[in-house]
């Protein structure tokens, strides 16, 4: 009997290391076709176990990952191109006519594309193993166990030893045996990311032993409390940068329409001039510049937007507004035309539909700071840009002559003219001053949102809340505004979603205007009235 | 000691409500509206030059609903001074309570709306306990509109909100309204509002005579706010209200408190635009929550400049104009409606102020001025702007 056993162990070394050398035409056709999804799983995991001779496996897998295998009387076809080869041997054949073609439903996808991982484990590189061992991580599978601890003995980087160790406890929790599954949730407790969070969450609702769900709670609950962390961090920033999108949007308002009085409904579609000047811009460079140049794009773009948009207020000033000085209602009648009309134009010039901008490259990606906070890059260059442009209108209107002559005729209009102030041209200067602010904002904007013809009716109820909740004629209070109100409701919104959290904010600034009816700072003095 | 003033001091009696001619003009109105247009699109044959066709008569119904938003606005505007930009909502609460009727009626006695249906919901929510009832609808129609816009009003008036700033919050109010009335979890039906209702008081919607009836109806409601509008604003309440409009302070030092005035025009205008909406929805057989669209309330406001602010007619010529010219164009050049619509807006703020009605007179002016320019010494008539 002893005998027996140790010759069948023999005679099962002997196969064992045969089949190590070479993929057969056995398993390549129980890989492609066995007789269920769940047997031909079992074979694929089962062939990533042994080591790959040649790469062979690898390719094949492939194959099968790109719908390129054909199994006809129990052999198997990699069709490339015209030719077709025996994954076996890699020599080309020519498949029969009637030969069937593969077909792979999502299960057997997300099958193959972990053992391509599995097999990457290998691989000398160790960004590949890296980014092998996150996937296992992610799709944990008890099936690949024996494959991880096999790695696992090996392998040195300590990066892709964690991740394989994650790997390992997320698979254990599946495993039969309760004391495996308490030092799974153990060992994943210590791991503090969503993902885990969403594991154990998912072990809890099939879990029977009362430890182990104790255990899966205690777990949860201090997982919850680091991720707490990460999610206010991230609303915080989030806020933050939906008040420098605010306030870039609002703060051109805040010169037409808080230094000057005219309520330009406008606005927003001098905003949507912009982030077209900015498309524009783009494709000129997707045509004529060189690939290289194209992350530059958004360079030139910031002044073409400016001086576009510039322009066009200096015309709507010149044409319509001047004649409105002093009629603010009307104003904001005659302006809403405007928008109309500009609405329409950029539909009939570009189309009903949205264009697309896309980012530089330096602009995707983002910072990780916290395994659920990641800082994107375009929303950072944002705040960043957001005070810059605040920090030259400031210094616009506080340092130089043409904001000197601004605040000259704001304040008494008869007065500057008597000294020598052109207040018409001051005028149109000024307003063209706070159009190019909006389309430098419609700029910063096409780089985090939709550029379509509708894009300023979405940014203007909120820019005019902004600067009457700031305070008419204060840029101080615009920043305080914007600010305030991106925070306050990217923090209503983690608590009541969005919709409700926008409905809260308006609600909000209505009542915030019963009591400060002339905005968080208030002028003083007799001109308050006015 | 007598209490007779002096006849030197005895104020002038005041004119009637309609003069002999505006009286004619009613009554020739009203007979149009609810004789000659019925009889002649239900009796005379179709192919006959006279015949009415059902789609004027929508037409019309829809445009006379749109007049009364417009007077209301009016009242509010023209002889306040109170622009507001959530006119938009009041027509649409108004539309909204309708459409729960219609809706309940569509659905049967004890069945509930067919897109509770699809929410899987069990049971009809609170807020639509009354609106089984006709009785308790045309009572809410106006009474929900009231009260919404009087508790915001009281609130805005009291603080002394003006202006502009009014103006946006009340564009923030609709904004906000829309948002809320966008989620299906309120039950008005999210994104598609209310659709597919069937019958009136159990006769069919789709029927011809039922069209002329609310036809006639929007009609009789249109000459009724005319007529309620004109008493208004002859009375001396409605004096007040134009001394607020023209100088609040001066008001204010006369001993008035602009409060109650303010808020009382303010909820008879949401009132009026209430029963406007529901008299809209039956006809047009939809409502949703574009109605509370941010440009759909300062379309309205534009009906009102269009026509000419603070005069009755003015409002009422200008829906008609204004929409009569968007039916006709968004059918013949859909592109251009945009323009047209925009270069309105500033066409009419900045050469016309007094609207079409103060057209004629406009004109007159221009022309006596340039006679006076041709000979400097006749009379220097000032023409204000």
């Amino acid at each position: 009997m002893n005998i027996l056993h140790k010759a069948m162990a023999a005679a099962l070394g002997l196969l064992l290391s045969l089949s190590c050398h070479a993929l057969t035409a056995e398993q390549t056709f129980a890989m492609a076709a066995a007789e269920d999804n769940d047997a031909r799983a079992a074979a694929i995991n089962a062939a990533v176990l042994e080591p790959d001779d040649g790469g062979r496996l690898a390719a094949y897998l492939q194959a099968l990952a790109d719908d390129a295998v054909r199994t006809a009387g129990g052999k198997v076809f990699v069709i490339q191109g015209e030719r077709a080869i025996d994954p076996t041997t890699g020599a080309v054949t020519t498949p029969p006519a009637d030969a069937e073609e593969i077909v792979n439903n999502n299960y057997l996808r997300g099958v193959i594309e972990s053992a391509q991982a599995a097999l990457a484990l290998n691989s000398a590189d160790v960004q590949a193993r890296r980014a092998a061992a996150q996937k296992l991580a992610a799709e944990p599978d008890a099936a690949r166990l024996p494959l991880i601890d096999k790695v696992l003995a090996g392998e040195q980087d300590a990066q892709v030893k964690a991740m394989l160790e994650r790997a390992k406890a997320a698979s254990l929790l599946g495993s039969e045996d309760s004391a495996e599954r308490l030092q799974a949730v153990q060992q994943l407790a210590q791991i503090h990311t969503p993902e885990t969070q969403l594991l154990l969450n998912q072990r809890l609702a099939d879990e029977s032993d009362p430890a182990v769900q104790k255990a899966i709670r205690s777990a949860l609950s201090s997982i919850a409390e680091s991720l707490a962390w990460g999610e206010r961090l991230g609303a915080i920033f989030s806020g933050l940068s939906l008040g420098s999108v605010l306030l870039l949007a609002a703060l051109g308002l805040a010169i037409t329409y808080g230094l000057m009085g005219v309520i330009n409904m406008a606005h927003g579609e001098l905003i949507m001039i912009g982030a077209y000047a900015t498309y524009l811009v783009q494709v000129l460079f997707q045509r004529w510049m060189p690939e290289s140049a194209f992350g530059w794009y958004l360079v030139v773009a910031m002044p073409v937007s400016f001086i576009v948009a510039a322009l066009v207020g200096a015309v709507l000033e010149r044409g319509v507004i001047r004649f409105l000085y002093g009629r603010p209602l009307e104003t904001l009648l005659a302006t809403f035309g405007i928008s109309l009309v500009l609405q329409q134009t950029v539909r009939s010039l570009f189309g009903a539909q949205n264009v697309g901008v896309e980012n530089p490259a330096w602009m995707s990606g983002g910072v990780s700071l916290l395994p659920n906070l990641t800082l994107p890059f375009n929303r950072i260059a944002i705040i960043l840009f957001a005070f810059a442009v605040l920090g030259a209108v400031a210094f616009m209107i506080a340092r130089t002559r043409l904001g000197l002559f601004v605040r000259g005729v704001t304040q008494n209009r008869a007065m500057a003219s008597c000294v020598g102030v052109n207040t018409a041209r001051t005028d149109t200067y000024a307003f063209a001053l706070g159009s190019g602010i909006a389309g430098l904002a419609g700029c910063a904007l096409s780089q985090i949102g939709n550029v379509g013809p509708d894009l300023g009716q979405n940014y203007i109820v909120d820019s005019f809340l902004v600067v009457v909740l700031g305070g008419v004629g204060q840029l101080a209070g615009t920043v305080y505004a914007a600010l305030g109100l991106g925070v306050l409701s990217k923090l209503l919104e983690g608590w009541a979603g969005a919709v409700l959290a926008k409905i809260a904010v308006l609600l909000f600034i209505v009542v915030f205007i019963q009591k400060r009816p002339q905005g968080i700072f208030a002028l003083k003095g007799r001109s308050a009235e006015a | 000691m007598t209490t007779d003033l002096p006849t030197s001091m005895q104020l002038p009696r005041p004119e009637p409500l309609l003069g002999t001619r505006g009286w004619a003009i009613f009554l020739a109105a009203l007979i149009a509206v609810c004789a000659v247009a019925p009889a002649l699109n239900l009796l005379v044959p179709e192919g006959s030059a006279l015949h009415l066709s059902d789609y004027l008569v929508g037409l019309m119904g829809k445009f006379m609903c749109y007049a009364i938003v417009a007077l209301a606005i009016d009242l509010i505007w023209g002889y306040t001074g109170i622009l507001s930009l959530g006119h938009g909502l009041f027509f649409a609460l108004g539309g909204y309570v309708m459409g729960m009727y219609l809706m309940r009626e569509a659905a049967g006695p004890d069945a509930l709306p067919a897109f509770m249906g699809f929410l899987d919901w069990k049971e009809l929510p609170w807020h639509w306990a009354l609106s089984g009832s006709f009785v308790a609808t045309v009572l809410m129609v106006v009474l929900v509109p009231g009260v919404i816009g009087g508790v915001f009003g009281y609130f805005a008036f009291r603080s002394r909100i003006k202006g502009v700033y009014f103006s946006i919050i009340t564009q923030a109010l609709t904004y906000a309204a829309m948002l809320l009335f966008f989620r299906n979890e309120t039950g008005f039906g999210g994104n598609n509002g209310f659709t597919g209702f069937k019958t009136l008081l159990g006769y069919s919607l789709n029927t011809q005579a039922m069209h002329v009836l609310l036809f006639a109806l929007s009609g009789l409601a249109l000459l009724g706010c005319i007529l309620f509008s004109r008493w208004l604003i002859r009375s001396k309440y409605g004096r007040v209200l134009q001394a607020v409009r023209d100088a609040e302070s001066r008001t204010m030092f006369c001993g008035y408190n602009p409060l109650p005035y303010k808020l009382s025009i303010w909820i008879i205008s949401a009132m009026m635009c209430g029963l406007a909406g529901a008299l809209y929805v039956p006809q047009v057989g939809i409502i949703n929550p574009s109605e509370m669209s941010v440009g759909n309330s300062i379309e309205m406001a534009v009906w009102t400049a269009v026509g000419g602010r603070a005069s009755l007619a003015g409002p009422i010529i200008g829906a008609f104009a204004v929409n009569g010219g968007k039916s006709w164009l968004t059918v013949a050049a859909p592109e251009y409606w945009l323009y047209v619509l925009g270069a309105l807006f500033i066409v009419v703020t900045l050469l016309m102020p007094g609207g079409l009605i103060r057209l004629p007179a406009q004109i007159r002016e221009w022309q006596d001025k340039r006679r006076a320019l041709a000979q400097p010494s006749a009379s220097q008539q000032g023409v204000q702007a």
